[in-house]
Protein backbone atom coordinates (compact mmCIF):
# COMPACT_ATOMS: atom_id res chain seq x y z
CA UNK A 1 0.00 0.00 0.00
CA UNK A 2 1.10 3.43 -0.84
CA UNK A 3 -0.83 5.23 1.59
CA UNK A 4 -3.06 4.46 4.23
CA UNK A 5 -7.07 5.36 3.99
CA UNK A 6 -6.90 8.11 6.63
CA UNK A 7 -4.68 10.20 4.18
CA UNK A 8 -6.98 9.73 1.77
CA UNK A 9 -10.63 11.07 2.26
CA UNK A 10 -13.48 12.69 0.10
CA UNK A 11 -16.40 14.67 1.62
CA UNK A 12 -19.65 12.55 1.39
CA UNK A 13 -23.07 12.15 3.19
CA UNK A 14 -22.65 9.60 6.14
CA UNK A 15 -26.54 7.90 5.84
CA UNK A 16 -28.76 6.74 9.07
CA UNK A 17 -27.26 2.75 8.14
CA UNK A 18 -23.19 4.25 8.03
CA UNK A 19 -23.33 3.87 4.35
CA UNK A 20 -21.64 6.59 2.35
CA UNK A 21 -23.05 9.19 -0.25
CA UNK A 22 -21.60 11.21 -2.79
CA UNK A 23 -24.93 13.06 -4.04
CA UNK A 24 -28.00 13.76 -1.76
CA UNK A 25 -31.10 13.88 -3.52
CA UNK A 26 -34.50 13.18 -3.88
CA UNK A 27 -35.21 9.87 -5.85
CA UNK A 28 -38.58 10.41 -7.91
CA UNK A 29 -39.36 6.17 -9.34
CA UNK A 30 -41.58 5.30 -11.60
CA UNK A 31 -42.52 1.59 -10.86
CA UNK A 32 -44.10 0.68 -14.18
CA UNK A 33 -43.55 2.38 -17.71
CA UNK A 34 -47.56 3.53 -17.86
CA UNK A 35 -46.20 5.73 -15.27
CA UNK A 36 -43.08 7.49 -16.56
CA UNK A 37 -44.48 10.72 -17.91
CA UNK A 38 -46.13 11.35 -14.04
CA UNK A 39 -42.84 10.74 -12.73
CA UNK A 40 -41.11 12.86 -15.02
CA UNK A 41 -43.24 15.73 -14.28
CA UNK A 42 -43.49 15.10 -10.52
CA UNK A 43 -39.33 15.49 -10.51
CA UNK A 44 -39.51 18.72 -12.54
CA UNK A 45 -41.50 20.21 -9.45
CA UNK A 46 -38.62 20.39 -6.84
CA UNK A 47 -35.42 21.05 -6.68
CA UNK A 48 -32.64 18.18 -5.37
CA UNK A 49 -35.22 15.56 -7.11
CA UNK A 50 -33.96 13.22 -9.58
CA UNK A 51 -36.00 10.93 -11.63
CA UNK A 52 -35.93 7.37 -12.69
CA UNK A 53 -37.97 5.40 -15.38
CA UNK A 54 -37.48 2.58 -16.81
CA UNK A 55 -39.85 -0.06 -19.20
CA UNK A 56 -41.03 -2.65 -17.17
CA UNK A 57 -43.38 -3.05 -14.00
CA UNK A 58 -45.98 -5.19 -15.99
CA UNK A 59 -46.82 -7.48 -18.57
CA UNK A 60 -43.76 -9.36 -17.83
CA UNK A 61 -43.24 -12.75 -16.36
CA UNK A 62 -43.31 -13.40 -12.52
CA UNK A 63 -39.24 -13.90 -12.68
CA UNK A 64 -38.37 -10.49 -14.60
CA UNK A 65 -40.70 -8.83 -12.12
CA UNK A 66 -38.51 -10.33 -9.53
CA UNK A 67 -35.59 -8.59 -11.32
CA UNK A 68 -37.55 -5.66 -11.57
CA UNK A 69 -38.63 -5.50 -7.37
CA UNK A 70 -35.39 -6.18 -6.47
CA UNK A 71 -33.61 -3.76 -8.73
CA UNK A 72 -36.01 -1.09 -8.06
CA UNK A 73 -35.31 -1.71 -4.22
CA UNK A 74 -31.73 -1.60 -4.24
CA UNK A 75 -32.14 1.66 -6.59
CA UNK A 76 -33.71 2.98 -3.74
CA UNK A 77 -31.48 2.18 -1.24
CA UNK A 78 -28.33 3.51 -2.88
CA UNK A 79 -26.91 5.68 -0.35
CA UNK A 80 -26.84 8.83 -2.56
CA UNK A 81 -30.46 9.38 -2.33
CA UNK A 82 -31.63 10.99 0.88
CA UNK A 83 -35.67 9.96 0.28
CA UNK A 84 -37.74 7.89 -2.44
CA UNK A 85 -40.75 9.16 -4.00
CA UNK A 86 -42.21 6.32 -6.20
CA UNK A 87 -44.74 6.78 -8.69
CA UNK A 88 -47.56 3.48 -8.91
CA UNK A 89 -50.08 3.43 -12.06
CA UNK A 90 -52.12 1.38 -9.19
CA UNK A 91 -52.50 -1.38 -11.46
CA UNK A 92 -49.07 -2.60 -12.09
CA UNK A 93 -47.53 -6.22 -11.38
CA UNK A 94 -45.21 -4.93 -9.34
CA UNK A 95 -45.74 -4.84 -5.42
CA UNK A 96 -45.40 -0.75 -4.23
CA UNK A 97 -45.81 -1.68 -0.84
CA UNK A 98 -43.18 -4.66 -0.97
CA UNK A 99 -40.72 -2.03 -2.72
CA UNK A 100 -41.30 0.47 -0.15
CA UNK A 101 -40.76 -1.52 2.44
CA UNK A 102 -37.37 -2.83 1.09
CA UNK A 103 -36.29 0.95 0.46
CA UNK A 104 -37.32 1.64 3.91
CA UNK A 105 -34.75 -1.13 5.29
CA UNK A 106 -32.00 1.19 4.55
CA UNK A 107 -33.28 3.81 7.11
CA UNK A 108 -34.43 7.09 4.26
CA UNK A 109 -38.02 8.17 4.14
CA UNK A 110 -40.06 6.30 1.53
CA UNK A 111 -43.39 7.54 0.20
CA UNK A 112 -45.62 6.71 -2.43
CA UNK A 113 -48.23 7.70 -4.79
CA UNK A 114 -50.91 5.94 -7.06
CA UNK A 115 -51.91 7.81 -9.94
CA UNK A 116 -55.45 5.61 -10.25
CA UNK A 117 -56.50 6.45 -6.65
CA UNK A 118 -55.41 10.22 -6.57
CA UNK A 119 -57.80 11.35 -9.08
CA UNK A 120 -55.79 10.58 -12.12
CA UNK A 121 -52.78 12.77 -13.21
CA UNK A 122 -53.55 16.29 -11.75
CA UNK A 123 -54.70 14.51 -8.31
CA UNK A 124 -51.56 12.17 -8.59
CA UNK A 125 -49.50 15.37 -9.36
CA UNK A 126 -51.23 17.41 -6.33
CA UNK A 127 -50.23 14.93 -3.98
CA UNK A 128 -46.97 13.84 -5.23
CA UNK A 129 -45.82 17.77 -5.24
CA UNK A 130 -46.88 18.32 -2.15
CA UNK A 131 -44.68 15.19 -0.51
CA UNK A 132 -41.87 15.76 -2.53
CA UNK A 133 -41.53 19.47 -1.50
CA UNK A 134 -41.64 17.68 2.20
CA UNK A 135 -38.83 15.19 1.16
CA UNK A 136 -36.87 17.12 -0.93
CA UNK A 137 -36.15 19.94 2.09
CA UNK A 138 -35.71 17.15 5.00
CA UNK A 139 -33.42 15.50 2.40
CA UNK A 140 -30.99 18.59 2.83
CA UNK A 141 -31.02 18.63 6.13
CA UNK A 142 -27.69 16.29 4.95
CA UNK A 143 -24.30 17.89 5.01
CA UNK A 144 -20.65 16.13 3.44
CA UNK A 145 -18.10 15.12 5.94
CA UNK A 146 -14.87 13.96 5.54
CA UNK A 147 -14.68 9.96 4.23
CA UNK A 148 -12.05 7.69 3.92
CA UNK A 149 -11.37 6.55 0.47
CA UNK A 150 -12.13 3.21 1.34
CA UNK A 151 -15.35 3.61 1.42
CA UNK A 152 -15.79 4.58 -1.89
CA UNK A 153 -17.66 2.17 -4.59
CA UNK A 154 -16.99 2.71 -7.57
CA UNK A 155 -18.45 1.31 -11.19
CA UNK A 156 -16.92 0.42 -14.24
CA UNK A 157 -18.06 1.25 -17.77
CA UNK A 158 -16.74 1.36 -21.46
CA UNK A 159 -19.22 2.20 -24.56
CA UNK A 160 -18.91 3.56 -27.82
CA UNK A 161 -15.43 2.56 -27.85
CA UNK A 162 -12.89 3.07 -30.20
CA UNK A 163 -9.04 1.62 -30.98
CA UNK A 164 -8.14 4.01 -27.93
CA UNK A 165 -10.06 2.21 -25.95
CA UNK A 166 -8.46 -1.08 -25.61
CA UNK A 167 -5.34 0.98 -26.19
CA UNK A 168 -5.17 3.72 -23.30
CA UNK A 169 -8.39 4.36 -21.96
CA UNK A 170 -9.48 1.10 -20.26
CA UNK A 171 -5.76 0.76 -19.37
CA UNK A 172 -5.54 3.55 -17.57
CA UNK A 173 -8.74 3.13 -15.64
CA UNK A 174 -7.43 -0.41 -14.49
CA UNK A 175 -4.53 1.46 -12.87
CA UNK A 176 -7.08 3.65 -10.99
CA UNK A 177 -8.60 0.90 -10.13
CA UNK A 178 -5.78 -1.36 -8.93
CA UNK A 179 -5.29 1.93 -6.77
CA UNK A 180 -8.50 2.04 -5.23
CA UNK A 181 -8.38 -1.65 -4.40
CA UNK A 182 -5.35 -1.25 -2.82
CA UNK A 183 -6.36 1.36 -0.32
CA UNK A 184 -9.12 -0.97 0.51
CA UNK A 185 -12.39 0.39 -1.73
CA UNK A 186 -14.53 -1.24 -3.83
CA UNK A 187 -14.95 -1.74 -7.63
CA UNK A 188 -18.03 -3.15 -9.73
CA UNK A 189 -18.16 -4.53 -13.27
CA UNK A 190 -20.17 -5.88 -15.33
CA UNK A 191 -20.34 -6.32 -19.02
CA UNK A 192 -21.01 -10.38 -19.45
CA UNK A 193 -21.11 -9.64 -23.24
CA UNK A 194 -17.84 -8.33 -23.45
CA UNK A 195 -16.30 -11.24 -21.04
CA UNK A 196 -16.92 -13.74 -24.03
CA UNK A 197 -13.92 -14.59 -25.11
CA UNK A 198 -11.57 -13.68 -22.72
CA UNK A 199 -13.90 -16.01 -19.63
CA UNK A 200 -10.91 -18.19 -18.77
CA UNK A 201 -8.74 -15.00 -18.23
CA UNK A 202 -11.18 -13.69 -15.70
CA UNK A 203 -11.81 -16.81 -13.93
CA UNK A 204 -7.94 -16.74 -13.18
CA UNK A 205 -9.09 -14.04 -10.86
CA UNK A 206 -12.11 -15.49 -9.27
CA UNK A 207 -10.98 -15.62 -5.22
CA UNK A 208 -12.21 -19.16 -5.21
CA UNK A 209 -13.34 -22.03 -7.80
CA UNK A 210 -16.69 -21.56 -6.80
CA UNK A 211 -16.75 -17.94 -8.03
CA UNK A 212 -14.72 -18.39 -10.79
CA UNK A 213 -17.93 -21.81 -11.81
CA UNK A 214 -20.70 -19.00 -11.42
CA UNK A 215 -18.55 -16.39 -13.36
CA UNK A 216 -18.12 -18.90 -16.61
CA UNK A 217 -21.69 -20.14 -15.83
CA UNK A 218 -22.83 -16.66 -16.14
CA UNK A 219 -21.26 -16.17 -19.93
CA UNK A 220 -22.52 -19.57 -20.41
CA UNK A 221 -26.10 -18.19 -19.84
CA UNK A 222 -25.74 -15.05 -22.20
CA UNK A 223 -24.42 -17.18 -24.78
CA UNK A 224 -27.16 -19.53 -24.62
CA UNK A 225 -29.76 -17.20 -24.54
CA UNK A 226 -27.97 -15.40 -27.59
CA UNK A 227 -27.70 -18.41 -29.54
CA UNK A 228 -31.24 -19.68 -28.44
CA UNK A 229 -32.67 -16.03 -30.24
CA UNK A 230 -30.51 -17.07 -33.95
CA UNK A 231 -27.49 -15.10 -33.37
CA UNK A 232 -23.70 -16.15 -32.28
CA UNK A 233 -21.90 -13.87 -30.02
CA UNK A 234 -18.71 -15.91 -31.04
CA UNK A 235 -20.13 -15.82 -34.60
CA UNK A 236 -20.23 -12.61 -34.93
CA UNK A 237 -16.94 -10.88 -33.53
CA UNK A 238 -14.83 -9.22 -33.76
CA UNK A 239 -17.01 -7.24 -36.75
CA UNK A 240 -15.58 -5.88 -39.54
CA UNK A 241 -15.33 -2.80 -37.78
CA UNK A 242 -13.28 -4.11 -35.09
CA UNK A 243 -10.80 -5.53 -37.77
CA UNK A 244 -10.33 -2.31 -39.29
CA UNK A 245 -9.62 -0.48 -36.50
CA UNK A 246 -6.65 -3.42 -35.34
CA UNK A 247 -8.74 -6.24 -33.32
CA UNK A 248 -7.04 -9.44 -34.55
CA UNK A 249 -9.26 -11.86 -32.41
CA UNK A 250 -12.12 -11.98 -29.96
CA UNK A 251 -10.37 -12.70 -27.20
CA UNK A 252 -8.22 -9.78 -27.53
CA UNK A 253 -11.04 -7.33 -28.18
CA UNK A 254 -12.44 -8.73 -24.61
CA UNK A 255 -9.47 -8.38 -23.06
CA UNK A 256 -9.04 -4.88 -24.19
CA UNK A 257 -12.54 -4.31 -22.35
CA UNK A 258 -12.15 -5.90 -19.22
CA UNK A 259 -8.22 -4.80 -18.64
CA UNK A 260 -10.39 -1.36 -17.26
CA UNK A 261 -11.30 -3.96 -14.37
CA UNK A 262 -6.89 -3.57 -13.26
CA UNK A 263 -5.58 -6.90 -12.00
CA UNK A 264 -6.90 -7.31 -8.08
CA UNK A 265 -8.73 -10.59 -7.36
CA UNK A 266 -12.68 -10.85 -7.71
CA UNK A 267 -14.29 -11.26 -4.51
CA UNK A 268 -17.62 -12.68 -5.81
CA UNK A 269 -20.29 -13.04 -8.67
CA UNK A 270 -24.24 -10.98 -8.49
CA UNK A 271 -26.70 -11.41 -11.05
CA UNK A 272 -28.56 -7.97 -12.37
CA UNK A 273 -30.14 -6.55 -9.68
CA UNK A 274 -28.51 -7.66 -6.66
CA UNK A 275 -26.73 -5.46 -4.37
CA UNK A 276 -23.08 -6.78 -3.72
CA UNK A 277 -21.85 -7.41 0.07
CA UNK A 278 -17.93 -6.55 1.10
CA UNK A 279 -14.84 -4.41 0.29
CA UNK A 280 -12.90 -5.38 -2.90
CA UNK A 281 -13.37 -6.12 -6.46
CA UNK A 282 -16.96 -7.80 -7.72
CA UNK A 283 -18.67 -8.60 -10.88
CA UNK A 284 -22.61 -8.24 -11.74
CA UNK A 285 -23.79 -9.98 -14.56
CA UNK A 286 -25.21 -7.88 -16.76
CA UNK A 287 -25.73 -6.79 -20.43
CA UNK A 288 -22.96 -4.01 -22.56
CA UNK A 289 -26.30 -1.70 -23.26
CA UNK A 290 -26.06 1.83 -20.99
CA UNK A 291 -29.38 2.33 -20.23
CA UNK A 292 -29.21 -1.38 -18.29
CA UNK A 293 -25.80 -1.84 -17.26
CA UNK A 294 -25.70 1.58 -15.35
CA UNK A 295 -28.89 0.93 -13.25
CA UNK A 296 -27.22 -2.48 -12.89
CA UNK A 297 -23.94 -0.79 -11.59
CA UNK A 298 -26.22 1.58 -9.46
CA UNK A 299 -28.16 -1.26 -7.88
CA UNK A 300 -25.08 -3.14 -6.93
CA UNK A 301 -24.12 0.05 -4.69
CA UNK A 302 -22.08 2.22 -7.09
CA UNK A 303 -21.57 5.16 -5.58
CA UNK A 304 -19.70 6.52 -8.79
CA UNK A 305 -19.04 5.43 -12.13
CA UNK A 306 -15.77 5.52 -14.32
CA UNK A 307 -16.80 5.15 -18.06
CA UNK A 308 -14.25 4.75 -20.87
CA UNK A 309 -14.87 6.17 -24.31
CA UNK A 310 -13.95 6.50 -27.57
CA UNK A 311 -16.36 8.05 -29.67
CA UNK A 312 -18.14 9.88 -27.15
CA UNK A 313 -21.22 8.58 -25.03
CA UNK A 314 -23.34 11.01 -23.92
CA UNK A 315 -25.05 9.48 -21.04
CA UNK A 316 -25.28 9.83 -17.06
CA UNK A 317 -27.50 8.27 -14.49
CA UNK A 318 -30.38 10.48 -12.34
CA UNK A 319 -28.35 10.48 -8.93
CA UNK A 320 -24.50 8.63 -9.72
CA UNK A 321 -22.13 10.98 -11.28
CA UNK A 322 -20.96 9.12 -14.33
CA UNK A 323 -17.44 10.28 -15.32
CA UNK A 324 -16.27 10.18 -18.93
CA UNK A 325 -12.61 9.35 -19.84
CA UNK A 326 -11.57 9.29 -23.48
CA UNK A 327 -8.34 8.97 -24.79
CA UNK A 328 -9.39 9.86 -28.61
CA UNK A 329 -8.29 13.46 -29.01
CA UNK A 330 -10.52 13.98 -31.55
CA UNK A 331 -13.26 12.97 -29.61
CA UNK A 332 -11.73 15.17 -26.66
CA UNK A 333 -12.18 18.34 -28.91
CA UNK A 334 -15.22 17.52 -30.89
CA UNK A 335 -17.15 16.26 -28.11
CA UNK A 336 -15.96 18.57 -25.01
CA UNK A 337 -19.26 18.43 -23.12
CA UNK A 338 -19.64 15.17 -22.76
CA UNK A 339 -16.04 14.18 -22.30
CA UNK A 340 -14.84 14.81 -18.29
CA UNK A 341 -10.80 13.97 -18.38
CA UNK A 342 -8.48 13.55 -21.55
CA UNK A 343 -5.63 10.87 -21.67
CA UNK A 344 -5.30 11.48 -25.39
CA UNK A 345 -1.75 12.24 -24.29
CA UNK A 346 -0.87 8.67 -23.58
CA UNK A 347 -0.88 7.92 -27.34
CA UNK A 348 -0.01 11.57 -28.56
CA UNK A 349 2.75 11.34 -26.01
CA UNK A 350 4.35 12.26 -22.48
CA UNK A 351 1.75 10.84 -20.65
CA UNK A 352 2.22 7.09 -18.80
CA UNK A 353 -0.62 4.68 -18.00
CA UNK A 354 0.09 5.19 -14.56
CA UNK A 355 -0.03 8.90 -14.28
CA UNK A 356 -3.17 8.39 -16.32
CA UNK A 357 -3.80 6.20 -13.90
CA UNK A 358 -3.40 9.06 -10.82
CA UNK A 359 -5.66 11.66 -12.75
CA UNK A 360 -8.32 9.50 -12.72
CA UNK A 361 -8.47 8.82 -9.28
CA UNK A 362 -7.94 12.39 -8.05
CA UNK A 363 -10.77 12.93 -10.83
CA UNK A 364 -13.05 10.36 -9.22
CA UNK A 365 -11.71 11.84 -5.48
CA UNK A 366 -13.28 15.32 -6.39
CA UNK A 367 -16.56 14.19 -8.05
CA UNK A 368 -17.01 12.16 -4.91
CA UNK A 369 -16.43 15.26 -3.01
CA UNK A 370 -19.53 17.05 -5.38
CA UNK A 371 -17.39 18.52 -8.71
CA UNK A 372 -20.24 18.24 -11.19
CA UNK A 373 -19.73 16.05 -14.01
CA UNK A 374 -20.48 17.42 -17.77
CA UNK A 375 -23.27 14.10 -17.98
CA UNK A 376 -24.63 16.13 -14.46
CA UNK A 377 -24.43 19.60 -15.92
CA UNK A 378 -26.22 18.88 -18.85
CA UNK A 379 -28.70 16.76 -17.35
CA UNK A 380 -28.34 14.26 -19.43
CA UNK A 381 -29.52 11.01 -17.43
CA UNK A 382 -32.93 10.00 -18.75
CA UNK A 383 -31.18 7.09 -20.79
CA UNK A 384 -32.37 4.47 -17.97
CA UNK A 385 -33.75 1.02 -18.30
CA UNK A 386 -33.75 -2.27 -15.96
CA UNK A 387 -32.78 -5.91 -17.61
CA UNK A 388 -34.73 -8.27 -18.35
CA UNK A 389 -34.55 -11.72 -20.27
CA UNK A 390 -37.98 -12.78 -20.55
CA UNK A 391 -41.50 -11.97 -23.19
CA UNK A 392 -43.45 -9.13 -22.98
CA UNK A 393 -46.76 -10.51 -22.44
CA UNK B 1 -2.54 -11.10 -15.02
CA UNK B 2 -4.19 -8.55 -17.28
CA UNK B 3 -2.16 -5.63 -16.16
CA UNK B 4 -0.48 -3.37 -18.83
CA UNK B 5 2.91 -2.14 -17.33
CA UNK B 6 4.54 -0.08 -20.18
CA UNK B 7 3.67 2.13 -22.63
CA UNK B 8 5.79 4.79 -24.69
CA UNK B 9 5.84 8.28 -23.68
CA UNK B 10 6.08 9.69 -27.25
CA UNK B 11 6.87 6.84 -29.00
CA UNK B 12 5.29 5.80 -31.69
CA UNK B 13 4.58 2.22 -30.22
CA UNK B 14 3.48 0.39 -27.31
CA UNK B 15 4.42 -3.05 -25.67
CA UNK B 16 1.68 -3.54 -23.17
CA UNK B 17 3.23 -6.22 -21.58
CA UNK B 18 6.89 -7.11 -20.78
CA UNK B 19 5.40 -10.98 -21.93
CA UNK B 20 3.95 -9.40 -25.16
CA UNK B 21 5.45 -10.72 -28.84
CA UNK B 22 3.34 -7.92 -29.95
CA UNK B 23 3.78 -4.18 -30.28
CA UNK B 24 1.08 -1.96 -31.21
CA UNK B 25 1.32 1.56 -33.10
CA UNK B 26 0.17 5.02 -31.90
CA UNK B 27 0.83 6.40 -35.02
CA UNK B 28 0.67 5.20 -39.02
CA UNK B 29 3.69 3.68 -39.54
CA UNK B 30 6.00 3.35 -42.62
CA UNK B 31 7.31 0.12 -43.92
CA UNK B 32 11.35 0.25 -43.19
CA UNK B 33 10.87 2.38 -40.21
CA UNK B 34 13.08 1.23 -37.32
CA UNK B 35 11.76 1.33 -33.46
CA UNK B 36 13.25 1.85 -30.60
CA UNK B 37 11.22 -0.33 -27.89
CA UNK B 38 11.27 -1.00 -24.49
CA UNK B 39 10.13 -4.41 -23.15
CA UNK B 40 10.13 -4.74 -19.49
CA UNK B 41 14.08 -3.56 -18.58
CA UNK B 42 14.96 -4.38 -22.25
CA UNK B 43 15.31 -2.33 -24.88
CA UNK B 44 14.94 -3.31 -28.75
CA UNK B 45 14.92 -2.28 -32.09
CA UNK B 46 12.54 -3.43 -34.33
CA UNK B 47 12.57 -3.19 -38.56
CA UNK B 48 9.26 -2.91 -39.78
CA UNK B 49 9.07 -5.61 -42.49
CA UNK B 50 5.40 -4.12 -43.77
CA UNK B 51 3.64 -1.01 -43.44
CA UNK B 52 1.56 -0.52 -39.61
CA UNK B 53 -1.61 1.36 -38.97
CA UNK B 54 -2.65 3.01 -36.03
CA UNK B 55 -4.01 0.80 -33.40
CA UNK B 56 -2.39 -2.38 -35.38
CA UNK B 57 0.01 -4.56 -34.88
CA UNK B 58 3.39 -5.73 -35.40
CA UNK B 59 5.74 -8.94 -34.11
CA UNK B 60 8.68 -7.84 -31.82
CA UNK B 61 9.83 -11.51 -31.69
CA UNK B 62 9.75 -13.82 -34.10
CA UNK B 63 6.50 -16.44 -33.82
CA UNK B 64 6.36 -19.78 -35.38
CA UNK B 65 3.34 -21.04 -36.71
CA UNK B 66 0.90 -22.87 -33.71
CA UNK B 67 2.75 -20.58 -30.95
CA UNK B 68 0.96 -17.98 -29.12
CA UNK B 69 0.28 -14.71 -29.92
CA UNK B 70 0.38 -11.90 -26.77
CA UNK B 71 -0.86 -8.90 -25.91
CA UNK B 72 -1.75 -7.38 -22.60
CA UNK B 73 0.61 -10.27 -21.25
CA UNK B 74 -2.54 -12.51 -22.79
CA UNK B 75 -2.82 -15.29 -25.30
CA UNK B 76 -4.90 -13.64 -28.19
CA UNK B 77 -4.60 -16.10 -30.46
CA UNK B 78 -2.35 -18.58 -32.39
CA UNK B 79 -0.10 -17.78 -35.39
CA UNK B 80 -1.43 -19.29 -38.49
CA UNK B 81 2.62 -19.31 -40.36
CA UNK B 82 6.00 -18.42 -39.85
CA UNK B 83 5.82 -14.46 -38.28
CA UNK B 84 9.27 -12.38 -38.01
CA UNK B 85 10.08 -9.31 -36.24
CA UNK B 86 8.63 -6.25 -37.95
CA UNK B 87 5.66 -8.55 -39.84
CA UNK B 88 2.32 -6.85 -39.65
CA UNK B 89 0.20 -9.49 -37.12
CA UNK B 90 -3.32 -9.66 -38.06
CA UNK B 91 -6.22 -11.89 -39.51
CA UNK B 92 -3.67 -13.01 -42.09
CA UNK B 93 -2.07 -14.46 -39.86
CA UNK B 94 -3.07 -14.99 -36.49
CA UNK B 95 -6.72 -17.54 -35.37
CA UNK B 96 -8.15 -17.29 -32.53
CA UNK B 97 -8.41 -19.68 -29.96
CA UNK B 98 -11.29 -18.96 -28.57
CA UNK B 99 -14.32 -19.11 -31.03
CA UNK B 100 -16.50 -21.96 -30.69
CA UNK B 101 -15.04 -25.70 -31.47
CA UNK B 102 -11.51 -24.09 -31.54
CA UNK B 103 -11.23 -23.32 -27.56
CA UNK B 104 -13.93 -24.34 -25.65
Amino acid sequence: MRNTGHELTFMGYRRANGEVGVRNLLGVFSLVTCANEAAVRIGSFVPGATVFTHQNGCGQTQADLEVVTRTLIHLGQNPNLGAVLLVSLGCEGLAPARIAEGIGRSGKPVEFVRIQQEGGYFGALSEAGLKAQKMAQAVTGWSREKIGVEELVLGLKCGASDPTSGLAANPALGKAVNRLIELGGTVIFGETTEVVGAEQILAQRAKNDDVARRLLALVDRLENRVRASGSDIRGGNPSAGNIAGGITTLEEKSIGSIVKSGSAPIQDVYEYGERRQGRGLFFVDSPGREPEILAGLVAAGAQIIAFATGLGAPQGFPFVPVIKICANYKTVQRLPDFIDLDVSRIISGGESLEEAGERIFQEILQVASGKWTKAETLGYSGSTNIYTTGPIV
Amino acid sequence: MVEPQHIGGGKKCIVLHPSDNTATALADLQKGETLCLDVGEESRSITLREPIPFAHKFAILAIPPGEAVRKYGQLIGEATQDIQAGDYVHIHNVVSKRTRGQGR
